[in-house]
């Protein structure tokens, strides 16, 4: 049984509304890309959950390796400078 | 880093309630009892879709038929979300299928009862999805993310699939006395085989205490089970019906298990059935996709 080539996996992205990024919410196995989106438009937007949809092979994903997230993230954390609320301005002064 | 260290920093995380994501490092055994779990209920949304099925054909109105269909291509919804939740752990759908059609993998016990009467769809949509409600909500919460996240979709919709049931029962209820005479018949039938979804007396899951420590399970069966009931008891009297009283009988749940229930046979024939007369159009469909691919290349 399992001497058959499967479907191709997709990554799926929708976006719910007018003016909301595409999400990612799953993936479906499909023969091509067009069938893709057919299917995820069965799986994913069966209560409209969705205006439009992207989908993209999973092995065409590039992830970054959890064991590196100190090494990509940590350079961030000791930067609070970057956020407006590091800056004490007397109530005096409006509209900053 | 040793395994030891590493398994610690793993239950750290999740005492800390974090979440497990794909990539993150997990245990061997974390890995397995995940996917053996989480391709079980995405094998029960499939076979699930046998017992209702059944019916809808025979479904007493359009409006009834439309509702059934509906909820049946939910169940195979749903088992679509959990088979590609369950491929981030490193495993193809294609294996978990394999396994399901030649029994080595289970599925619930509850699909392998029969549905002789329409009002034994709406006893499925009330007791059946209403206790795998029970089971599925403190599963949204689970440690495994992609596992937490597909249940937040199921649950979703799921609430649809109980209200229709007892939306049945309903009908049924107000009905003739031989209607009314249905709808207790499909609630002795239903009853016990529901009870018995929550999983085996606390003092026998030999799982359970592992996957509370790992939070993928939050609540015991027999917590679960006994809400349930206490659920149920005031909708079953809204209905004028009676719950059957007495005890579960646990031979039975095992001999379900073990292959022995009424539909075993029939429902592992059906799937397999669906899987081979359907494997010429698995195979038409790669090759259509590999000539279209040939030709763009070509025209390049």
């Amino acid at each position: 049984m399992s001497t058959q080539r499967e479907w191709p996996l997709y990554e799926v992205f929708i976006r719910a509304r007018g003016g909301l990024d595409h999400k990612h919410v799953g993936s479906i196995h499909a023969a091509d890309a067009r069938m893709a989106i057919e299917h995820a438009r069965d799986v994913y937007t069966r209560r409209q959950e969705g205006i439009s949809i992207w989908v993209v092979k999973s092995s065409e994903i590039v992830a970054s390796d959890p064991a590196e997230a100190d090494a990509l993230f940590e350079p961030a954390r000791d930067k609070v400078y970057r956020h407006p609320t590091f800056y004490d301005i007397p109530d005096e002064v409006k509209t900053l | 880093m040793d395994t030891e260290a590493l398994e610690r920093q793993f239950q750290a995380r999740i005492d800390a309630d974090e979440r497990i994501e794909p990539k993150d490092w997990m245990p061997d055994a974390y890995r397995r009892a995940l996917i053996r779990q989480m391709a079980q209920h995405a094998h029960s949304e499939i076979v699930g879709m046998l017992p209702e099925g059944n019916w809808i054909t025979r479904a007493p109105t359009l409006k009834r038929k439309a509702i059934l269909m509906a909820k049946v291509q939910d169940e195979g919804g749903h088992g679509a979300y959990l088979y590609s939740a369950t491929e981030t752990l490193g495993v193809t759908r294609g294996q978990l299928i394999d396994e399901l059609l030649d029994g080595r993998a289970r599925y619930s016990s509850i699909f392998n009862y029969p549905t002789p009467t329409w009002a034994d769809v709406g006893a499925i949509g009330w007791l059946v999805d209403g206790a795998a409600i029970m089971n599925q909500i403190p599963l949204c919460r689970c440690s495994y993310g992609p596992y937490a996240r597909a249940m937040v979709r199921i649950c979703r919709e799921e609430s649809f699939h109980q209200r229709q049931g007892y939306d049945i029962m309903l009908q049924l209820a107000r009905g003739s006395d031989a209607q009314r005479r249905m709808a207790q018949q499909a609630l002795d039938r239903w009853w016990w085989p529901a009870l018995m979804m929550f999983g085996p007396p606390d003092a026998d899951s030999k799982h359970s205490a592992q996957s509370m420590r790992w939070k993928v399970k939050r609540f015991s069966n027999d917590e679960l089970r006994e809400r349930f009931i206490e659920f149920t008891t005031p909708q079953a009297e809204y209905l004028g019906l009676v719950i059957p009283q007495g005890e579960i009988d646990w031979s039975e749940f095992r001999d379900v298990l073990d292959g022995h229930g009424p539909c075993n046979r029939e429902r592992l024939a059906a799937r397999r059935r669906a899987h081979d007369q359907g494997r010429w159009v698995r195979e038409a469909a790669l090759a259509h996709a590999a000539k279209r691919e040939a030709r763009l290349r070509e025209a390049v």
